[in-house]
């Protein structure tokens, strides 16, 4: 394979307009095989908008998008599912692709929730539902994951558990991410390159380039760079989802 | 001895029934039961065309509710008015224009109830013919969009970011919709199609856990529904459609018992 099939997805200055107000423009980014980019901006500053236009799911846009996979996987940030469906955790496991049930149990595995598989997704937990949601995106193994705040709700030890869950799997799947977050201290130590978007794109580079730059201290702030330390942290044992402690 | 008529009513309504089991979990899924009125409503219009043109009565309502389906897709986009209201315009609008072109057309005998409410008598064998060919198609065309459909049912973002087409299996049910309305018409009358749809799926949603124990049970519940519907009809000499909706009722009356069943066992 050459080069140029490295890369999944390409935004060349893309931009989107809702109502003569843009939501982003200017964005010019790429997600290679293999790789985590990371969107880092605050709220409205258009993260979850560039995640839609990389997906085609806004289509009216400026500028360009190539995509060089259709196997995809997306955690978006907002769900709402209507409870008018009957839907167990292992219907939705399925819903955009048939898998095998061997498959939806090891992905189900991975994020510690293999317990709420005949469950009713209406009956989960926002973390659970996270999880769940998480999951499903993997369990295709797709070739871009695009994840939109994916531990939103999450107790804080299955939050660097699932961190460290994601940079697995683009290890494991060989899978470029483009991951959104708040949390800049634990998502920045995983990332390979890291964008920084208010309405446009502020700076771009390796995490340890962002948070020097200039432009990314006046959005977050002075502390912000510093909370750059980079996560090391370990415990001897771990909680299993089910509240038990299961040792290393 | 059952008559021949009573045969053909009864191989007329599990044709329908088997068709309205799987598309009437989508309307109560996606919400969509005054869509279905409206479309059905728009019908007479599509019947008293066939009356005064001689054309086939199938493809006539067909055609109309299709286009009320493309009128009422392209008013959202136009006007700030509200989904119900346009829906409510159109349905009344529709269904009193059919019934003033029905007054222009006094040199033909009209049954308005059987019209309005189905009417077993009227069933032929040519009728028969068109529900069971046109519920082949509809149910091989929404095998055909169901993992798009469902999906953009569950979330729309979802299914368009990995790869389905949600728009178009829109555009597709809508058609699907219209179709169904135009090939039990005659069984059931158009006043209560949407009931046909959406009362034997309601059932089935108060005893399933997952969606294809909801169309399995939406199936069965329409199976029953004509069945009971019909001999009640046939005993009591009621018309067709109304006893058909009485009957599902009944069995959804059935179904609320084991909810609260299930409750009590929860406690």
């Amino acid at each position: 394979m050459g080069l140029e099939n490295k890369i999944l997805v390409k935004l060349k200055s893309a931009g989107f307009r809702l109502n003569d107000k843009w939501l982003v423009q200017g964005v010019s980014l790429q997600v290679e095989k293999g790789k985590i980019v990371t969107l880092i901006g605050p709220n409205g500053s258009g993260k979850s908008t560039t995640a839609k236009i990389a997906l085609g799911i806004y289509k009216k846009i400026d500028g360009e998008v190539e995509k060089y996979t259709n196997k995809i996987g997306y955690v978006p940030q907002k769900i709402s599912i209507d409870w008018t469906l009957p839907l167990r955790v292992k219907d939705f496991m399925s819903l955009t692709e048939n898998l095998e049930d061997k498959t939806i149990n090891e992905a189900l595995s991975l994020t510690g929730v293999i317990h709420l598989k005949d469950k009713n997704l209406g009956d989960l937990s926002g973390g659970e539902f996270q999880r769940v949601l998480l999951s499903r995106a993997i369990s295709k193994k797709p070739e871009l994951l695009v994840l939109d705040e994916p531990v939103q709700g999450v107790d804080f030890t299955g939050e660097i558990a699932l961190y460290e869950l994601i940079k697995k799997i683009s290890e494991d799947l060989n899978c470029g991410i483009l991951l959104i977050s708040h949390d800049l201290h634990t998502v920045m130590s995983a990332t390979d390159h890291v964008v920084c978007l208010n309405g446009h794109v502020c700076c771009s580079g390796s995490p340890i380039d962002v948070a020097k730059n200039r432009e990314y201290k006046a959005l977050f702030g002075e502390q912000a760079s510093q909370t750059l330390s980079i996560y090391e942290h370990k415990h001897d044992h771990i909680h299993t989802s089910e509240g038990k402690i299961k040792k290393n | 001895m059952l008559d021949d008529f009573f045969i053909r009513a009864l191989f007329a309504g599990i044709g329908v029934a088997l068709v309205t089991g799987p598309l009437g979990c989508f309307v109560v899924w996606r919400r969509l039961s005054y869509f279905g009125d409206t479309l059905a409503h728009s019908a007479l219009l599509g019947v008293t065309l066939a009356y005064s043109l001689e054309f086939n009565i199938a493809l006539s309502v067909f055609i109309i509710s299709a286009l009320i389906a493309l009128i009422l897709i392209n008013l959202q986009k136009r006007t700030n008015l509200p989904g119900d209201a346009l829906l409510g315009l159109l349905a009344h609008s529709s269904l009193a224009v059919g019934l003033v072109v029905i007054g222009f057309l006094s040199f033909i005998r009209f049954d308005v109830m059987g019209l309005l409410f189905g009417d077993i008598l009227a069933v032929n064998v040519n009728d028969i013919i068109i529900i069971w060919i046109g519920g082949a198609i509809i149910l091989l065309v929404l095998k055909f969009i169901w993992k798009s459909l469902f999906a953009s049912t569950v979330n729309y973002e979802l299914a368009e970011a990995e790869g389905l087409d949600p728009d178009k299996a829109k555009a597709i049910f809508t058609i699907l919709m219209a179709a169904i309305i135009a090939i039990s018409i005659k069984m059931v009358g158009l006043l209560l199609i949407t009931g046909m749809l959406i009362i034997p799926a309601a059932m089935a949603r108060n005893i399933s856990n997952s969606p294809q124990q909801m169309v399995l049970f939406s199936v069965i519940g329409g199976l029953l529904s004509v069945i009971i519907g019909l001999f009640t009809s046939l005993e009591f000499n009621t018309a067709s459609g109304p006893s058909i909706i009485a009957a599902s009722l009944f069995l959804f009356i059935l179904s609320l018992l084991k909810i609260k069943q299930s409750i009590k066992l929860k406690n």
